[in-house]
């Protein structure tokens, strides 16, 4: 895209100004609208309905502020400053998910060796090695980990150690950091917002997908979808969040990514139901561990991985979706 | 000096404590805001030193005194001014105890001067397994002498993992600090202990489990 198209922000110290997509200035101030139009009603909720507890709705919204403001800085900075971003939120997933798996005392240094396995990760996303990330951690990481694990010597439970210190991987580390990867598209590529416009879209279509949940839930919800695994969703909600999700990225998609034909139907219908998937399956492992929440990082929302599971489902299939029917470079 | 241990506090130890445990605290409005007052937790690892020292608001985080072993926390010149000037120790000289030595004078003069001592009970660090040592009445003679001091029992779950007894590399793993509520001195040393400890293993009872498989 030629640079003639691009909005630059001036900076102050002498540095270089930064040159941002006009959709992507739009897009994040859709989300500064929806934002504040949530901090009123986190607001005037309590005045109307003073016997209600709204500190939980008003928690939400003002970690919202933090954490658009940090992925907005992200995507503006470029593919540097996102990639260090996501690194760190695979970190932190990793960091809450293993100590709550049963892991056994001997694994105490594979857990570490998995920490340097985040960063190798990233440093894949940095060096722009698209192949070698696709099979890092999915076949060698397989490999190594349970391989680190018979040198340490413990067989007991082996299996189902090796399997947890896996399913950590994949979904902490190789999932979310499709999305770093996404910010290393070139630019030779038809993008309508560059690559931040491709991450922009994904974020606001998996969150938006958990609120419209929530919210046709909140309001409509009568049947249970899945009663012993969350038995807070219900059909209507999950129908309600599909529908306006699919819309969301049918009608907005196509200024910020390039959506068209099949691939623009297959994402917008593909999406609202991974989204829900990544969602339900973290419930049923919180579940099986005996927590309702993965630790209290983001007051409101509970942990990181209660903030991203959806986003462990949505960034590869949008990923691939995106390869498969736009993008030649993956 | 004390600006220092502030700044070390703050600047240092606090993000350390983020970076390898998380830092995750429930029941934070529990925690004094001033002393005199005494928090007494379970212990598996120097990482409850540096949690416990990391979650007050900075007003009083000058006011904190941990109760430690003088044989370990005083050797060498190095370690000793680290641990009266940026860990702000009370010594407690527990090869002392019982050979009629007052070993807790310094942990009771502070405390009656209006600081907050942070005591483990247990005496000596665990092996992180879910066990409890039997607790040293150490912690009750403190209240005893000061009964208008609350004394709030707090469980750290997860920080024997960090870096167990005896290993020296530490492993970032999210650890949960969980405040009880205050328990009052009221006259008599065994029911004290009593109450301590079953206010301790309540706490352990809501704990996320961040601990070690049993296989």
């Amino acid at each position: 895209m030629p640079d003639s198209s691009l909005t630059s922000i001036p900076l102050p110290f002498g540095l270089a100004p930064l040159a941002v997509a006009p959709a992507l200035l739009w897009g994040l101030g859709g989300v500064l609208v929806v934002l504040t139009l949530g901090a009123i009603a986190a607001a005037a909720l309590p005045r109307l309905f003073p016997h209600k507890d709204f500190a939980n709705l008003r928690q939400r919204t003002n970690s919202w502020w933090v954490m658009v403001a940090l992925l907005s800085a992200a995507l503006v900075l470029g593919w540097q400053a996102t990639t260090v971003l996501f690194c760190v939120i695979s970190f932190v997933a990793l960091r809450e998910f293993l100590p709550l798996a049963p892991m056994r005392r001997e694994d105490r240094f594979v857990i570490l060796a998995a920490y340097l396995a985040v960063l190798l990760n990233y440093a894949f996303v940095a060096a722009d090695q698209y192949g070698i990330y696709l099979v890092f951690i999915p076949v060698y990481c397989f490999m190594a980990a349970p391989f680190l694990m018979a040198g340490i010597g413990q067989t007991k439970g082996f299996l189902s150690t090796a399997a947890t210190i896996n399913w950590a991987l994949m979904s902490c580390v190789y999932s979310i950091g499709y999305v770093a990867f996404l910010m290393r598209t070139p630019a030779s590529e038809p993008l309508p917002a560059g690559p931040a416009g491709l991450v922009f879209l994904l974020l606001a279509a998996t969150e938006a997908n958990d609120v419209a949940q929530y919210v046709w839930g909140k309001l409509f919800g009568r049947h249970k979808i899945t009663p012993r695994v969350s038995p807070n969703k219900t059909w209507e909600g999950f129908l309600g969040g599909w529908i306006t999700t699919a819309a969301l990225i049918w009608f907005v998609g196509p200024h910020f990514a390039p959506l068209e034909g099949a691939g623009r139907a297959w994402i917008a219908a593909t999406l609202p139901l991974a989204g829900f998937a990544g969602d339900v399956t973290m419930s049923a492992i919180k579940r099986d561990i005996g927590v309702k929440d993965t630790s209290a990082l983001i007051p409101g929302h509970g942990g990181m991985l209660d903030r991203a599971d959806s986003l462990t489902f949505t960034a590869p299939l949008y990923f691939h979706l995106l390869a498969f029917f736009s993008l030649k470079a993956f | 000096m004390a600006t220092l241990r502030l700044i070390a506090i703050m600047f240092v130890l606090q993000p350390l404590a983020r970076i390898f445990t998380g830092a995750d605290v429930i029941g934070r409005e529990k925690l004094p805001r001033k002393g005199p007052a005494i928090v007494a937790a379970n212990h598996n690892s120097h990482v409850d030193t540096l949690l416990l020292l990391t979650i007050f608001p900075p007003a009083t985080m000058r006011r904190l005194r941990p109760a430690a072993a003088a044989d370990y926390f005083l050797r060498g010149p190095a370690i000793s001014w680290f641990s009266r000037n940026i860990l702000g120790i009370v010594p407690v000289a527990r090869d002392k105890a019982g050979t009629g030595e007052d070993v807790l004078a310094p942990a009771r003069t502070a405390l009656l001067g209006g600081d907050i001592i942070l005591i483990f009970p247990e005496g000596t660090r665990g092996d992180a397994s879910d066990e409890m040592a039997r607790l040293k009445s150490g912690v009750a003679r403190l209240a005893e002498a000061c009964p208008e001091a609350p004394v709030i029992p707090v469980w750290l779950e997860g920080a024997g993992r960090v870096l167990p007894k005896g290993a020296h590399v530490p492993v970032p793993m999210n650890c949960t600090v969980l405040v009880g509520d205050p328990i009052r001195w009221r006259g008599d040393r065994s029911g004290f202990m009593d109450r301590l400890r079953d206010s301790l293993l309540e706490l352990r009872a809501k704990a996320p489990p961040q601990r070690w498989r049993t296989t």
